[in-house]
C-alpha cells in the first residue's frame, strides 16, 4: 500500500501551485481556477487521511468543500462578469479603486 | 506494483496538468486542463477506497462547474492574458517587498517538508475501524450523511440558495433596476 505521506506531498504540491497561480496569474479566470486546485489539493488530503485512519468523515467533508467551491464558482464567476462589463479587462490590476 | 504504477502515474497526470494549468496564457486552455486534473485526481481518490467520491468529481466538479467556467470564458470572449499588462511600478513589486515573500515561501516549505516527514509516524488508526480497513460502501456514507451531518447537509441547501440569488443580482445588468 502506498504510504500516507506520499499522497500529502502530491496534496502538497498541488496546493502549492494553486498559491503560485493566484499570485503569479494577471487573469481573474485563472486565479479562480488556481483556488479550485487549492480546494482540490485539500479534498485530496481528507480522503487520504480518512483512508488511513478508517474514519467515514474524511470523505463526508469532501461533499462539503466540493458544495462551497460550486457556490464560489457562482459567485465568483457573476463578480467577474460584472467587472469585465465595467472595465472591459480581466487585469486584477485594472481594478484597484473601489469607485468608478 | 499495478498500484505503485497507477498512483505515480495519476499523482504525476494532476501535478503536470495543474502546473500547465498555471502556465497557459488563454484561458480556455486553462480550463479544459483542469478538467484533465480533475480526472487524474479521481483516479487517485478511487485508489483510496472512495469510488462515490470520484464519481461525484467527475460529474459535479468536471461535469458541472467546470463547464460554468468554460461558458463565462466565451461569454466573455476569453481575452488572453498579455504580458505588456504586467504592472512593474505596483508598490507591492518592490524588490525588498518581493525578496520577503521569497523568504517566506521558503520558509513554508521547509515547515511543509518537516511536517510530511515526520507523518510517517502515523500509522495507527486514528478513530473509527481499528482495523483500517476502507470505508467504501455508499450505504454507509449515506447513513452517516443523513443522520450524524444532517444538520450541516440542510445548511449547504440554504448556501447554495444564497449563491444562486447571489449570483443572479451580481452579474445583472444596472440598467434593470
Amino acid at each position: 500500500m502506498i504510504p500516507l505521506s506520499y499522497y500529502l506531498i502530491v496534496s502538497a504540491i498541488l496546493f502549492a501551485l494553486g498559491t503560485a497561480g493566484v499570485f503569479l496569474r494577471r487573469n481573474l479566470i485563472t486565479i479562480l481556477l488556481s483556488i479550485e486546485i487549492m480546494l482540490n489539493a485539500v479534498n485530496l488530503t481528507f480522503v487520504a487521511f480518512g483512508r488511513y485512519a478508517g474514519d467515514v468523515n474524511g470523505q463526508i467533508i469532501v461533499f462539503f468543500v466540493i458544495t462551497v467551491a460550486a457556490a464560489e464558482a457562482a459567485v465568483g464567476l457573476a463578480l467577474v462578469i460584472a467587472l469585465f462589463r465595467t472595465r472591459e479587462s480581466l487585469n486584477p490590476d485594472a481594478f484597484t479603486t473601489l469607485n468608478w | 506494483m499495478a498500484e505503485t504504477f497507477a498512483f505515480y502515474l495519476f499523482s504525476g497526470l494532476a501535478i503536470v496538468t495543474s502546473a500547465f494549468v498555471i502556465g497557459q496564457r488563454n484561458p480556455m486552455y486553462s480550463v479544459l486542463l483542469l478538467v484533465a486534473s480533475f480526472g487524474a485526481m479521481a483516479g487517485l481518490f478511487i485508489q483510496l477506497d472512495a469510488p462515490f467520491l470520484a464519481v461525484a468529481l467527475m460529474i459535479v466538479y468536471a461535469g458541472a462547474i467546470m463547464v460554468l467556467f468554460l461558458f463565462v470564458v466565451m461569454l466573455l470572449n476569453a481575452p488572453t492574458e498579455d504580458a505588456l499588462q504586467y504592472d512593474r511600478t505596483h508598490p507591492l513589486r518592490h524588490p525588498v517587498v518581493t525578496r520577503f515573500g521569497a523568504l517566506l515561501a521558503g520558509v513554508l516549505v521547509i515547515q511543509l517538508a518537516y511536517a510530511l516527514l515526520r507523518a510517517n509516524e502515523l500509522r495507527v488508526p486514528i478513530s473509527g475501524r481499528a482495523d483500517g480497513t476502507a470505508v467504501s460502501s455508499v450505504a454507509e456514507l449515506g447513513r452517516v450523511l443523513f443522520q450524524r451531518h444532517v444538520f450541516a447537509f440542510e445548511a449547504t441547501s440554504i448556501l447554495i440558495l444564497v449563491a444562486m440569488v447571489g449570483a443572479v443580482v451580481l452579474a445583472r445588468k444596472e440598467s434593470d433596476s
